[in-house]
């Protein structure tokens, strides 16, 4: 992520405030910190791949009890966050457009805030509709989760709760993500506050935009594998 | 020949049809290795005599990347390396195949013993008598963890997973008494879990098979299991019941209600019987229960022996 | 000629702020954002974890003069064994070069002042640090019994000791890699001095870049399984139990699609410094640079496509066997090109015998050995034979000791000049180095024996007839442990009392030896500006191979 070093004892330069003194230039300083983003983002991709090929490994071998726990699921909610990233994903789009074309801190601030806002009612919508009315109904995974109760899952009852296992754990590490992507975003407000940014130099706001983007996108993959694949099937 | 082999010091006894094979790629495999390791050590030493800086200000001559050479060390242990994957891989491939007339013994592998089963009946814990000259083929299964059965005097070895049947085979050669391992860490007694294997003469295994006591067969121990479980009350052999009959079934495919078709093996028998509605048939309902807890593996051995002697008019039927 | 030494030799008068005394305090050290810094910091830390390790396998081998074990129960036997693993492969080789002499002189050789992001250095040098501490709470509290590899049901339902505490140790030192990886791709493509083009990079850069790629790619995915895992010990539920439908074949194939690049994440920094010891104790450029070059970035790429050789008796499809089988041979022949290279860059060279040398060349040797024993195990008919026996741990033990092991040690008494300022004596560092040559060998090339006669590994008590090849593996083993510790005596002698280094006490070509020893902070007094190929040393007149 972006470097902020103390001035040494040099001249004054025409440097920007954010200007790390292990860089040349400013110019140096972007492209390092827009590659090192983009390879973060490729752990990330094989991070979270990891569990998606596992996903799709037992998804192939169970599809029944996959498509039962699926079922479990409620769509409309799913699609409601999705709704609420993609525009969060705006929001965050036009907040470096600001900085981009000189709007001024109060602008930048706005939409960053606004992302926050999107990104927090994403989480809010999460933990207080979806999982609690999971553990409500005793689908959460471990020792109190409900066979007693569906006759109907038959011998697919363990692929059910395998695959509220990747439920939770797949869309639990993508809230982690978002998460931390609310922590980055509050630091960016802190630094747009203390005018850290300009038309010149805007690129901690640049590539914090990628990794939220990622963390959309991620979630993308994980609606319609996780909500959707049950649609195409029977009740 | 195969006794001179076997008295090379510093190898295990070659007591299977395929272990003389085995030592002939490891010795073709070490001899690579010993010539390139004494090339390489031979031709260091000798640069490092001839060319040691003789005083503190020499240099070294100059010298050019030679495309030539690049090339031979590129292709030439390329080469070597196509030999030996196809060598290597020739023999894998030949060596899983058991032979069509194979004794199928039972291997189940629990923390820390090996527990094996004979077809006529006999059980045996961290011993295998096998009779010389007679192809056997292990189906192994893990009632636990991950366990590895290994004969180094065979030259075979095999993982023994849970939930699933894994199996490997081979033809003594000589008679004899050879070391069993298990060679996947396992826990605690891991190094415990070992054994030995009696190779007889085929007179002495059908004297050691009769003598001991009387046991029934793995088939016969199926079929009270069968009628004990209540297995006989659905799955009537005429096909009256409210299950389909399992006469003649192993072997076949049959397409299941899922739409898939699978052949009726070990796997797809051990999984009816533990997960019984993910294989139902199509025109039946799902409602058999599990009896996953209920039988130990050596059981659902026993059950598929007795499955497989419904259906095998054509084979020696035991 | 002599003057074109000389002036090797020789250089600026020194100044006497270096980054060692530019501040004092452990304040200076422990917010440090200085590369060089943050290197030592690495190099204090895996040197303790060394230890740690290195004891485990001491009483390991003590243990084993006895077939039915003189020392141990078998439950403490396996939890040392796993320690070992564990602690060696996670926390001592992983992180070893790169984090240590990867971290000091990727800036000096590439003329940066400093790494790309700086303080994300010293971040991950606290989250190795962090993971550690979970890895020694783990074994304070009895220890794993695991073993390196964590198979389940074993470990997740079977073995009741801190699965989940070391498994977390270990996904927090695994973050600590990734971002040095990070830092250090970035670091190498945005930061290089004018004139050092990528062909002009030194070999160790590129073995790093190339190690880095391993970093950036695989260890997420290790990252993902221990969680898994760690979730499925934890909670009871999960994806590898089979009792609820799981399949432990998978845990298999995610653990070694990290733990293969691994191996090689700790064998390509050992050939990078090899490269560079080669050069510089021949005082000669190396015999086909783009060939090592390309053979480093051949090596990371096919690494990420083998790791199902280590499944080869898990029942897996014979299809399978074969695809995994032929590329195992493939990733083979990289590594010839660089022995080659390697011994073909000595003819006609200048050869000197000092300690580093006498680790590249040792590397060389072993390295050969234990890269055509894994053609044993790339073999299918073999490794049926030999997989979960002696020949595996003593083909592994040659690359990664007799090869990583001696490249690391080589690369440290190499830069140790450079790094404290100081020389160290020689005499002690070529006993020691003999110590580790013969020890080493002693130790583990009855193991290949032992393990071709069919002992299998992990294992705590064994049948008598592999008692004498035991007892010399166990005597070479105490000579190994004494070629270790000698370094430690006089490398730590010579920080005090060892006579000053001067810029370039070996000659060699390399930007890092033309600035002062130690270096300021900054590295360089001006950034330098490069017009010559790497290892450009002077030659006497043009000879035809």
């Amino acid at each position: 992520m972006s470097e902020m070093a103390a001035h040494g004892a040099h001249e004054a330069h025409a440097h920007p405030p954010g200007f790390a003194h292990q860089f040349e230039d400013v110019a140096q300083q972007k492209e390092a910190g827009t590659l090192g983003m983009w390879a973060f983002l490729v752990t990330e991709i094989l991070f979270f791949g990891g569990m998606f090929t596992a996903y799709i490994i037992y998804r192939s071998l169970h599809l029944a009890g996959f498509i039962t726990g699926s079922h479990l699921l409620e769509v409309k909610f799913g699609a409601i966050n999705t709704a609420v990233l993609i525009c969060s994903s705006l929001t965050m789009a036009l907040a470096i457009r600001s900085a981009q074309t000189g709007k001024g801190r109060g602008q930048i601030i706005w939409w960053l805030v606004l992302t926050m806002i999107l990104g927090a009612m994403f989480l809010g919508f999460k933990f207080t509709f979806e999982w609690r009315h999971d553990y409500l109904e005793h689908i959460v995974p471990g020792a109190y989760f409900g066979f007693e109760n569906r006759p109907e899952w038959g011998a697919n009852a363990p692929y059910v709760q395998m695959f509220m296992c990747f439920y939770f754990f797949m869309t639990g590490l993508h809230a982690i993500h978002m998460i931390v992507g609310l922590g980055i975003l509050t630091v960016l407000v802190v630094m747009t506050a203390r005018n850290k940014f300009s038309s010149e130099y805007y690129n901690p706001l640049e590539i914090s935009g990628l990794y939220w983007h990622f963390v959309d996108i991620v979630w993308i993959f994980l609606f319609p594998l996780l909500y959707l694949i049950g649609g195409l099937y029977k009740r | 020949m195969a006794l001179a082999w076997a008295a090379i010091p510093f190898q295990p006894p070659s007591a299977s049809s395929i272990s003389e094979g085995v030592d002939q790629l490891y010795y073709l495999l070490t001899g690579i290795t010993l010539f390139f390791t004494v090339l390489v050590f031979s031709i260091i030493f000798y640069f490092m005599v001839k060319y040691r800086r003789k005083s503190p200000d020499q240099v070294a001559a100059e010298t050019h990347t030679s495309m030539v050479l690049e090339l031979a060390w590129t292709i030439i242990p390329s080469l070597i390396c196509v030999v030996l994957f196809v060598w290597a891989s020739a023999l894998y491939v030949r060596n899983s195949r058991p032979p069509a007339s194979s004794t199928e013994i039972f291997v189940i592998g629990k923390q820390w013993m090996w527990h094996l089963q004979h077809p006529e009946g006999p059980r045996e814990i961290n011993e295998l008598h096998v009779p010389v000259g007679v192809p056997v083929k292990l189906t192994m299964t893990s009632q636990d963890v991950i366990h590895d059965f290994y004969i180094p005097a065979f030259r075979v070895k095999k993982d023994a997973l849970p939930g699933r049947y894994t199996s490997l085979w081979f033809e003594p050669t000589e008679t004899g008494t050879f070391h069993l391992y298990c060679a996947q860490y396992c826990g605690t007694n891991h190094a415990l879990m070992i054994g030995w294997v009696y190779v007889m003469s085929p007179k002495d295994y059908a004297n050691w098979l009769a003598g001991g006591e009387k046991t029934e067969s793995m088939s016969q121990q199926g079929e009270r299991l069968f009628t004990q479980y209540g297995c006989s009350g659905c799955h009537v052999a005429d096909g009256s019941g409210r299950a389909p009959s399992l006469a003649g079934l192993y072997g076949k495919p049959e397409k299941l209600a899922s739409g898939e078709t699978r052949v009726v093996d070990e796997a797809l028998i051990h999984q009816a019987i533990t997960i019984p509605n993910s294989v139902h048939v199509p025109g039946r309902q799902a409602i058999m229960p599990t009896y996953q807890g209920q039988l130990d593996e050596e059981q659902i051995l026993q059950l598929i022996a007795y499955v497989k002697s419904l259906g095998s008019q054509e084979r020696n039927g035991k | 000629m002599s003057t074109a030494i000389a002036e090797i030799h020789e250089g600026p008068a020194e100044s006497s702020v270096n980054y060692l005394n530019a501040n004092y305090g452990i304040k200076s050290w422990l917010l440090t954002t200085d590369h060089k810094r943050i290197g030592l910091l690495y190099l204090g830390v895996i040197t303790f974890m060394f230890l740690i390790g290195g004891t485990a396998a001491t009483i390991m081998r003590l243990h084993l003069v006895e077939p039915q074990g003189a020392l141990l129960e078998p439950e403490t036997y396996n939890k040392l064994f796993s320690t070992h693993g564990i602690v060696m492969v996670f926390f001592f080789l992983v992180p070893s070069i790169p984090a240590t002499l990867g971290n000091f002189l990727i800036p000096m050789m590439i003329g940066a002042r400093d790494v790309a992001f700086p303080r994300l250095n010293l971040m991950s040098w606290y989250i190795f640090v962090t993971g550690c501490l979970f890895a020694l709470a783990a074994i304070l509290s009895g220890g794993v019994d695991t073993g390196w590899t964590f198979y389940p049901p074993y470990s997740s339902i079977y073995s009741h000791t801190p699965v989940v505490v070391m498994a977390l140790g270990i996904f927090i030192a695994g973050f600590s890699s990734i971002l040095t990886g990070l830092n250090f791709v970035v670091t190498i493509h945005k930061m290089r001095a004018p004139g050092m083009t990528w062909f002009r990079l030194p070999l160790f850069i590129w073995a790093l870049y190339a190690t880095s790629i391993i970093f950036i790619l695989g260890t997420p995915v290790i990252a993902i399984t221990l969680f898994l895992l760690g979730l499925e010990t934890l909670l009871h539920v999960g994806i590898f139990d089979p009792a609820i439908g799981g399949d432990p074949l998978l845990f298999q194939h995610m653990f070694w699609f990290y733990s293969h690049p691994a191996v090689y994440i700790m064998i390509l920094p050992s050939m990078g410094v090899v490269s560079e010891l080669i050069t510089a104790f021949s005082r000669k450029k190396i015999f086909g640079y783009s060939f090592v070059a390309f053979s480093s970035l051949a090596i990371a790429v096919i690494s990420f496509i083998v790791w199902g050789h280590h499944m080869f008796v898990t029942g897996q499809s014979i299809y399978a066997g074969l695809v995994f089988s032929v590329l195992s041979f493939l990733v083979a022949i990289p590594s010839a090109v660089k022995v080659f290279n390697w011994t073909a860059t000595l003819y006609k060279g200048s050869i000197s015998y000092e300690a580093p040398m006498l680790y590249a060349l040792g590397f060389i040797g072993l390295f050969t050995i234990g890269g055509l024993t894994g053609l044993f195990l790339a073999a299918l008919a073999t490794d049926v034979h030999l997989n979960g026996t002696y020949f595996v741990v003593a083909h592994f033990h040659y690359i990664m000791v007799g090869g990583a092991l001696m490249g690391y040690l080589g690369g440290i008494h190499f830069w140790w000049p450079k790094i404290t300022g100081r020389l160290y004596p020689d005499m002690w560092a070529r006993i020691a180095a003999g110590l580790v040559f013969v020890g080493f060998n002693l130790t583990f090339f009855p193991q290949f024996v032992v393990g071709y006669m069919g002992m299998p590994r992990r294992y705590a008590v064994y049948p008598a007839e592999f008692q004498v090849l035991n007892v010399m593996s166990s005597a070479g083993a105490s000579v190994l442990a004494v070629g270790y510790l000698i370094p430690l005596v006089y490398l730590t002698w010579s920080m005090r009392y060892g006579p000053p280094a001067g810029r370039n006490p070996w000659g060699a070509k390399g930007l890092e030896w033309t600035t002062p020893s130690p270096p300021p902070t900054e590295n360089f007094e001006e950034p330098p500006i490069v017009t010559e190929e790497a290892y450009n040393y002077p030659t006497a007149g043009a000879v035809h191979v």
